[in-house]
């Protein structure tokens, strides 16, 4: 796929983050928005082994939504990429629904760890990487986390982890879009130097500079793995990215769009 | 009356030892077991495993919740992890074993050791007494909780043949070793038959029980004895036959009366009838520094006041 095609695709998937969360009137569209390229670049560009008729393909690359509450832009990713239906929107943090409010592996296809409780996904790639490593698997292991979510301390034990045992087979993207529910990152938990931080705990960083530019992101995602070390990618990203009157607002983290606002947010995303 | 079912051979042994023991002949004989630890394989006993299998064994630091969700990981590439530490760090951990474990059935087990007020010394801020109420709540979690060494065992053989997760509690007190007895994963066994009560037990206090079986009977009193290696999925059709057939039920174990092998028995046997029932272990209470044996005695659990409790009770 060229980049415009990828663009054209991550424009397809915020529309349906939008119209997922309005049909359920909740879920997360802030951080969703915010990581929409990279989500699109993994499963379009990046990962290897993606097929949505062998979704258990046991040489795939792996993705862990660590930030499991950014569900909706994960669906989507997965709904273009034909694992399935967009009817499933319909019935999105419904009963019986495949597509449950946080990413659920035993209900939704093409999901491979359920998420939500923060922290929890970024050592589970960690584990996943370490057990590739250990069975000879040659899969890489993605797993993408929040700057609210690096308040949790599991989330350093996991980097911890990750680089005493070396895993140059995992990669952890940070969508830095520098806010979490109560406020921007420096009122609620400041995170200081988030570069320092993470180079600190032994990854090879790549800094984003735009986190919501495709180039960039796949620029980042294709680098060459540093042998020895995980590595981060430090995505500066803006929350509610695409949508104007989301974009940069705190309140839009965990709230739906009225009938009014989507049809506006959707104009906007018209291609 | 009729004799108790239970041979000791002479020997004791912690079930924690038993547990590092049964890691190492499961190593042989399936590749695919790994033993992760937080730095303490000298007292969970993972130790010999870490020997004979180095390239098997992760160290995962002092860090029991990222622990349990590398497991979780590793379980999805086809291997079996045991994840081994302290029972108490099952509540330091309860977030990942429910929601990176249970929650979508990984294939992860817990060796947890040094359970209940018998830990002894260390205190109460290491004496577990609510694991088995944090298990037993989690959907699809097998709990055992094994008699002795050989149980545990049995117990470790099995948890690698579930599909899902198994939370194995062992004890650090050396416990009289008795001659292997069958083995079923959620069934009872019954140890004596007796007409007068039944004790419901599990873990090491089946010593202490069979004490005060003997001595129950030299007072004229004949109890059934049924031991539980398995806590979940519970034998309750075993519980409320013991139960119909005594009328006089009591239950023993090193864990808090709320949420243990207790409540597991009185979910079996409530409304099905009338009877009594005394629920025997730390009551609502934290344990304390001790030598293990004057910890039993300070929460009445040696074999002559849990007699004394069954006596007050008929």
């Amino acid at each position: 796929m060229t980049v415009q095609e990828l663009q054209n695709v991550a424009r397809q998937v915020r529309r349906d983050i939008i119209v997922m969360t309005n049909k359920a009137g909740a879920g997360h569209p802030g951080g969703s928005l915010s990581a929409t390229e990279a989500l699109v670049a993994l499963y379009f560009d990046v990962m290897k082994g993606v097929d949505p008729k062998d979704d258990k393909n046991p040489n795939r690359d792996r993705f862990v939504l660590s930030k499991g509450h950014a569900a909706p832009g994960l669906y989507g990713t997965l709904c273009e990429r034909g694992f399935f239906g967009r009817e499933e929107f319909d019935h999105f943090r419904q009963l019986h629904g495949i597509l449950q409010g946080h990413p659920d592996v035993k209900k939704c296809p093409g999901v491979d760890a359920s998420t939500g409780s923060l922290g929890q996904g970024i050592s589970i790639a960690v584990g996943m990487a370490l057990g590739a490593k250990h069975t000879g698997n040659p899969c890489h292991v993605y797993t993408m986390i929040g700057d609210g979510e690096s308040d949790e301390g599991m989330v350093w034990e996991a980097s911890m982890a990750a680089a005493h045992y070396k895993l140059d087979n995992l990669t952890v993207i940070l969508d830095h879009n520098g806010m979490q529910i109560d406020g921007t990152n420096d009122q609620v938990m400041s995170l200081g130097d988030v570069y320092a931080k993470f180079a600190a705990f032994g990854y090879d960083i790549i800094e984003v500079k735009d986190g919501n530019d495709m180039q960039q992101v796949l620029d980042a995602l294709h680098a060459p793995a540093c042998p020895g070390k995980p590595r981060l990618i430090l995505l500066q990203t803006l929350k509610g990215k695409g949508v104007s009157f989301m974009e940069g607002q705190v309140g839009w983290h965990g709230k739906a769009p009225n009938a009014e606002q989507t049809a506006q947010a959707l104009k906007e995303l018209e291609g | 009356m009729s004799k108790i079912n239970l041979v000791p051979t002479g020997e004791k042994e912690a079930v924690r030892v038993a547990y590092g023991k049964a890691l190492v002949e499961l190593g042989r004989e399936n590749d695919k077991v790994v033993v992760l630890d937080a730095d303490l394989a000298a007292a969970t006993m993972t130790n010999g495993f870490k020997k004979e299998f180095p390239e098997r064994f992760y160290d995962c630091g002092i860090a029991e919740a990222n622990m349990v969700d590398m497991a979780a990981g590793m379980s999805t590439m086809g291997l079996i992890p045991f994840c081994s530490t302290f029972a108490v760090f099952a509540g330091r951990s309860y977030d990942q074993i429910r929601n990176g474990v249970c929650y979508p059935k990984f294939n992860v087990k817990f060796g947890f050791s040094h359970a209940g007020i018998t830990l002894g010394e260390d205190g109460g801020s290491h004496q577990a007494i609510e694991d088995l109420a944090l298990m037993r709540v989690l959907p699809g979690m097998t709990v055992f909780a094994p008699s002795d060494a050989n149980e545990c065992r049995q117990c470790v053989k099995a948890a690698a043949e579930i599909n899902g997760p198994v939370f194995i509690r062992t004890a650090r007190l050396p416990s009289p070793v008795y001659e292997a007895r069958p083995f079923t994963v959620g069934k009872g066994d019954v140890l004596k038959e007796g007409k007068d009560c039944v004790i419901f037990t599990c873990g090491i206090m089946l010593e202490h029980c069979a004490e005060a079986v003997q001595i129950l009977e030299e007072k004229g009193v004949d109890a059934a004895l049924v031991s539980f290696h398995t806590i979940k999925p519970f034998d309750s059709e075993l519980a409320l036959e013991w139960t119909q057939k005594t009328g006089h039920v009591f239950t023993v174990e090193e864990h808090s009366v709320i949420g243990g092998l207790g409540d597991a028995v009185a979910d079996a046997i409530c409304g099905k009838g009338c009877f009594t029932f005394k629920k025997i272990g730390i009551n609502d209470e934290f344990g304390q520094s001790g030598k293990p044996a004057d910890l039993l005695k300070e929460y009445g659990l040696t074999g002559a006041q849990i007699a004394e409790k069954i006596l007050k009770s008929l």
